[in-house]
């Protein structure tokens, strides 16, 4: 694809996007110019990948147009989208893991599917072209999965620029970024509004001061706001997400460490592709406190809660729970002894999506004797069971005999938690609890776990937010290419400090 | 989506699949010159005509509910069990071998110990798919079809060799099949001149027993978790393989059931062709009868209607009796690609937006059900 | 017979018995490239039996007569083409589950092709079937010549299939679009593949693959049509595929050492060894399930999005 003419307005007017049971956005209009940056933030389910999908071609909107310099266009195809010059970097990365950039990059180029034979020299031309020119170091003959995220990053900007993109959206682009990268990109972004548009997605209001001109805000699908990024302070535009004044909560301190709870000596474990996952980690968990586990992800973080969950083999080292080692120990044993999991993946790995909310909540105790007698199921005591903990965690579902997989992902974590709370257990592994979940929804299972860890449970927090982390846990460790580098009292860990062990680099 | 429009739904999804089936069998039969109309007026009303072919289908539908049953079983726990034609003949060998062994035993006790032979014969060879599938996470669709062609070759190994009957040696007529069962493992006549054993009513007992095994069991939960949510059942410490294993002996064991009835009800001994496609058959009732029970048992009857029927029609039109297995796969097809509508919800949605332009449904309530 | 004719007869039969199954596991190698499993395969190669198995039957005379089997192929191909359409239908665009959906379309086929044949022909007749065409000069080698060279046609075109398949899978930009299909469909459909059209073209070309390759069975290998005849070869084909790694050289060299399991078979009964028939019928299934089993490594190097029905609305 050639490069289209440049952009100079893009406008979309009253686009409405349902679907089954939500409706995603609702007569949606905003417009951006020239060669600005337009932020587009609001909460977790705002509607803001909705709405970019839709301008990128994949989600066909219910109602409404979009307008680009003046005409309207209809995108029936992402393909339609690249050839009016918008181009998308997605969250989830649209590469093909086991083809080179090249590869991937002349995918998307119609000149590289012309004929018998695949000529691949075009492509790679490009890709060095838009690399050097935008300062974005790729190298063309690379296989997409021996990249790192930082890397794969660059290349899918890489191949946007390439397929001539005039306008570029970015999906959350610093989620799995170290704060130096994110910096780093912050800045590339900056530089390339000179010659480009961008829209980009984001709820970190600290970056959308740096590079944004103009912000719109969204909230349940709404625009909530429109104007510019200079006007306005980062807790005005805090306020205007959502829609009053929240404040997380803090963890305020206090409360000495009670005993090793779970204690991790030298732990190896090995990942899907065969490699060391985790390369001799060593790690204490106290009760009463959080412990908050920070680090880019794909360092170890789920294999370490698989591993203290029973759900993957220990190759060495040993993992103690309340004094007794379960390196070997089957999942329903170490849940018996009172391990909680909110898992990463709340959806397949949290819920039996097709499940009732009331089946969902006795999940791991259904073969219990509080809820089955001889073999069979106790139904009664299941329902009650349900309609109390739906009251206690603030779950909204019409009634608990719905199918948990048509909830909201907030009350999927909520069910989540209400099942792993109510069990009232001695350490609980929270692996990016709040990820995905609107601010509302945020503070109630901050505080859930504040109150956890006043019952003096040992909480593992592991995140991707740093500033959760540093709200909420006592300890902060930093996790490394399987190792833990440093483990910091919080209130010696500033973002700078844990950013820098992020990246790998320890201070002597 | 209201409840009624849902049922709606569902109802008209059969149907199209019903009428692509009936669509698929009429392109076929005239194909090869039936009449359709007419060959399909036999198939649905030709059973009916007298008592015996009545009860005929009743007599089809014992073995189709209980390897459906069994099927049933296995798909809800997440394992796709294409065995049942070599678990039917292992069920078959395992019963009728017993009770030729033990001939001279009391009925009271002859009958229930075949009848558990063929049990725990099908439940073995289930079981091995079952432990190939938990342990070497072998496709159980591929290894079920194989293990369906290796029992034929084994059953007619032991027919033709080791089990045949010595009178057919003796008069060397050597037609593969056992000698006669003792009466005392007979299953009862139901009504007299038919057919129609008491093995019907150990079907309907089993129907109620699964219905109760799957939604009031801690076992049946477990199974049931790891049909539908296996990464959430392994996190909640539900040991997924296990579960596997256990759900393929259930379905073997139904099917071996269905033989080892078909034998002490039916045939009375050993016989060539005598599972007759209920392996496949069954496994159109369970998807047809939605997987559970209480539609698995109409769903039975009804192919047992379609099978008697076929049988007809072939003295009556000249159709090949094979011409059911056209039918079964348009069937199969037809519900499975109408099932995806059924369980899409957005598929779902915008049906009813479509429905509610059109002004055939209400509108649902305001906004969505539950807040943030 | 001696030990060693005894393996040359084996070796020399292995090559035209892995023909079939070779043909029908490099299609359905292209449909499991893009994503898409068809069980049904072992139906398909039943209805291009039978198809190609018409054209001589009722053929006899006339002006196309010395071209019947040529007509049988290009039937069997057409008959799996348009099955493997129907298959496409069900599985890319209403998003059936494939496994089940393999299982009705194998009934589906299957039973169309017995009925036809139990109407039309009734009983067992052979046809002429097609000649070898033993390659000049190369046949004549001592031993290898008759092994690899002394061959109807089709065996020749099969065995050039390996080479092509691999060049059409990564060398073309088809290829291309096939894999990417495979492996990451939303990346494709970002990029602006249409994913459903690729895994159609993908699911015709296979299903021709596999009528053809029974076309292979009545009318090169066997002579005749019976309801049995494919016995299990496609869902052979399907486990080849797995076995070989999704890789034609692989696919090829399972399909060789089946086949001479089959082989094995056939050499055991005319060599007089008393060995029960039926066991040595059992040992290509068993082999199956053997390889099945020791091969679990592999699935993890297969297309990432294989049996997962792709949909661009599902919110991600």
């Amino acid at each position: 694809m050639t490069a289209s003419l440049p952009i100079q307005d893009l406008r979309l007017e009253g686009i409405t996007k349902r679907f089954p049971g939500v409706v995603a956005c609702q007569r949606i209009s905003l417009e951006v110019q020239r060669g600005e940056a337009l932020a587009l933030v609001g909460e977790n389910g705002a509607g803001k990948s909705t709405l970019m999908n839709i301008l990128a071609g994949l989600y066909q909107p219910d109602e409404g147009r979009i307008l680009l310099n003046g005409e309207p266009v209809h995108f029936r195809t992402p393909a339609d989208a690249y050839e009016h010059g918008i181009g998308m970097v997605h969250q989830n990365f649209m590469l093909v893991p086991n083809m080179t950039v090249a590869e991937n990059v002349a995918l998307g180029m119609r000149s590289a599917h012309r004929g018998l034979r695949l000529d691949l020299r075009d492509a790679r031309r490009r890709v060095t072209e838009a690399s050097e020119h935008y300062e974005l170091p790729v190298n063309p003959d690379a296989q997409i999965w021996q990249l790192s995220v930082g890397e794969q990053q660059r290349v899918e900007l890489v191949k946007t620029l390439c397929l001539g993109a005039r306008l570029l959206i970015l999906d959350e682009p610093t989620s799995a970024l170290t704060p130096q990268e994110t910096d780093d990109l912050l800045g590339r972004l900056k530089r390339m509004t000179s010659e480009l548009s961008l829209i980009f997605i984001s709820h970190k209001l600290n970056e959308v001061k740096a590079v944004s001109d103009r912000v719109t805000i969204l909230r349940h699908g709404e625009v909530a706001f429109n104007g510019n990024t200079a006007d306005h302070s980062t807790s005005e535009l805090a306020a205007l997400m959502t829609g009053r004044e929240v404040t997380l909560p803090r963890n305020e301190g206090g409360g000495a460490g009670g005993r090793v709870i779970l204690s991790l000596e030298g732990l190896k474990v090995r990942g899907d592709r065969g490699h060391l996952a985790l390369d001799g980690l060593d790690l204490e968990l106290r009760a009463g406190e959080i412990l908050g586990l920070a680090g880019v992800s794909g360092n170890g973080q789920r294999e370490l809660a698989d591993a203290v969950a029973g759900l993957r083999p220990v190759e060495s080292g040993s993992v103690r729970f309340d004094g007794e080692d379960i390196s070997r120990a089957s999942p329903h044993v170490i849940i018996d002894r009172g391990m909680g999991y909110i898992p990463e993946d709340r959806h397949h790995e949290g819920i039996v999506p097709s499940f009732s909310v009331r089946e969902n909540l006795v999940l791991k105790d259904f073969a219990g004797a509080r809820f089955s007698r001889h073999g069979l199921l106790r139904l009664g005591e299941m329902q009650r069971n349900a309609s109390a903990l739906k009251d206690r965690f603030d779950i909204r579902c019409s009634s608990t005999a719905v199918a948990a997989g048509t909830l909201s992902g907030g009350n999927i974590q909520k069910v989540i938690l209400a099942r792993e709370l109510s069990r009232g257990p001695k350490a609980l592994v929270a692996v990016y609890p709040t990820r995905g979940v609107d601010m509302g929804a945020e503070e109630f299972i901050h505080n859930q776990l504040l109150s956890l860890r006043s019952e003096s449970a040992g909480i593992l927090l592991i995140s991707e937010e740093l500033e959760e982390i540093m709200n909420l846990s006592d300890r902060i460790a930093v996790i490394y290419k399987g190792r833990i580098l440093d483990v910091l009292a919080s209130r010696q860990a500033s973002r700078e400090r844990l950013g820098l062990l992020m990246a790998g680099v320890v201070d002597e | 989506m209201s409840r009624w429009f849902r049922l709606l739904y569902a109802a008209t999804v059969i149907a199209i699949a019903a009428g692509a089936a009936v669509l698929a069998g009429t392109l076929v039969l005239t194909l090869i010159g039936a009449r359709p109309l007419a060959t399909f007026g036999v198939v649905f009303s030709g059973p009916l005509r007298d008592v015996f072919s009545a009860t005929e289908i009743l007599v089809r539908a014992v073995p189709l509910t209980l390897v459906a049953l069994g099927i049933a079983i296995s798909f809800r726990s997440g394992i796709l069990n294409i065995g049942a034609e070599g678990q039917i003949m292992m069920g078959i060998l395992g019963s009728s071998a017993l009770a030729l062994k033990l001939s001279g035993w009391p009925g009271f006790v002859l009958l229930p110990a075949c009848l558990a032979a063929g049990a725990l014969a099908g439940a073995a060879w289930g079981g091995i798919a079952g432990f190939l599938r938990a342990r070497f996470d072998v496709n159980e669709i591929l290894s079920t079809v194989m293990l369906n062609y290796i029992a034929g070759q084994l059953y007619t190994f032991l027919l033709r060799g080791p089990m045949i009957d010595p009178a057919e040696l003796m008069t060397g007529s050597g037609t593969p099949q056992s000698m006669r069962i003792p009466r005392a493992a007979w299953l009862d006549r139901l009504v007299p001149g038919t057919r129609l054993h008491s093995g019907l009513l150990l079907a309907l007992a089993l129907a109620f027993l699964t219905w109760l095994l799957l939604w009031r069991t801690t076992l049946g939960y477990r199974m049931r978790a790891a049909g539908a949510g296996r990464k959430a059942a392994r996190y909640a410490g539900v040991r997924v393989e296990r579960s596997l294993v256990v759900a393929m002996l259930f379905a073997g064991g139904f099917a071996g059931l269905a033989g080892a009835v078909e034998v002490l009800g039916v045939h009375h001994r050993a016989i060539e062709a005598i599972s007759s496609g209920y392996g496949f058959a069954g496994i159109v009732v369970a998807l047809f009868g939605g997987l559970h029970p209480a539609g698995i048992v109409p769903a039975a009857a009804f192919f047992g209607l379609l099978l008697v029927g076929a049988d007809m029609t072939q003295r009556a039109e000249g159709v090949p009796a094979n011409m059911i297995l056209v039918l079964q796969g348009a069937i199969i097809l037809a519900i499975v690609s109408a099932n995806m509508y059924l369980n899409n919800p957005y598929a779902q949605e915008r049906a009813a937006r479509f429905f509610r332009r059109l002004g055939l449904a209400r509108s649902p309530a305001a906004s969505a059900e539950e807040g943030p | 017979m001696s030990a060693g004719h005894m393996v040359y007869d084996i070796v020399s039969l292995g090559v035209p018995f892995s023909v079939a199954l070779l043909l029908a596991a490099l299609g359905e190698n292209f449909n499991q490239r893009a994503g898409v499993f068809n069980l049904g395969c072992d139906g398909v190669m039943s209805m291009g039996a039978f198809l190609a198995f018409l054209a001589p039957y009722f053929i006899r005379s006339g002006p196309i007569a010395p071209f019947t089997n040529l007509v049988g192929f290009a039937l069997a191909a057409a008959g799996g083409a348009l099955l493997g359409l129907l298959f496409a239908l069900v599985t890319v665009t209403f998003r059936a589950p494939q496994g089940i959906a393999g299982i009705g379309l194998q009934l589906l086929a299957g039973g169309v092709a017995g009925t036809a044949f139990r109407h039309f022909v009734g009983g067992v007749t052979g046809v002429g079937g097609v000649a070898t065409w033993p390659v000049p000069g190369l046949s004549r080698i001592p031993l290898l010549g008759g092994i690899l060279f002394d061959h109807n046609p089709v065996v020749y075109l099969a065995f050039l299939a390996v080479p092509a398949s691999s060049y059409l899978l990564h060398q073309t930009p088809w290829g291309l679009r096939l894999r990417a299909v495979g492996t990451h469909p939303r990346a494709a459909d970002t990029m602006g593949i249409s994913v459903p059209r690729v895994r159609y073209q993908a699911l015709v070309l296979g299903g021709a693959m596999a009528g053809i390759g029974g076309a292979y069975l009545s009318l090169c290998q066997a002579k005749m049509f019976a309801d049995d005849l494919v016995a299990g070869r496609g869902f052979i084909a399907v486990a080849l595929v797995y076995f070989g790694r999704w890789s034609p050289w692989g696919i090829m060299g399972g399909a060789l050492l089946f086949s001479l399991a089959q082989a094995f078979q056939l050499s055991i009964q005319v060599g007089g060894i008393h060995f029960p028939y039926e066991f040595a019928v059992m040992l290509p299934y068993v082999l199956v399930i053997l390889v099945l089993a020791l091969a679990r490594r592999s699935r993890k190097l297969g297309p990432a999005a294989l049996g997962r029905p792709y949909d661009r609305e599902v919110r991600v």
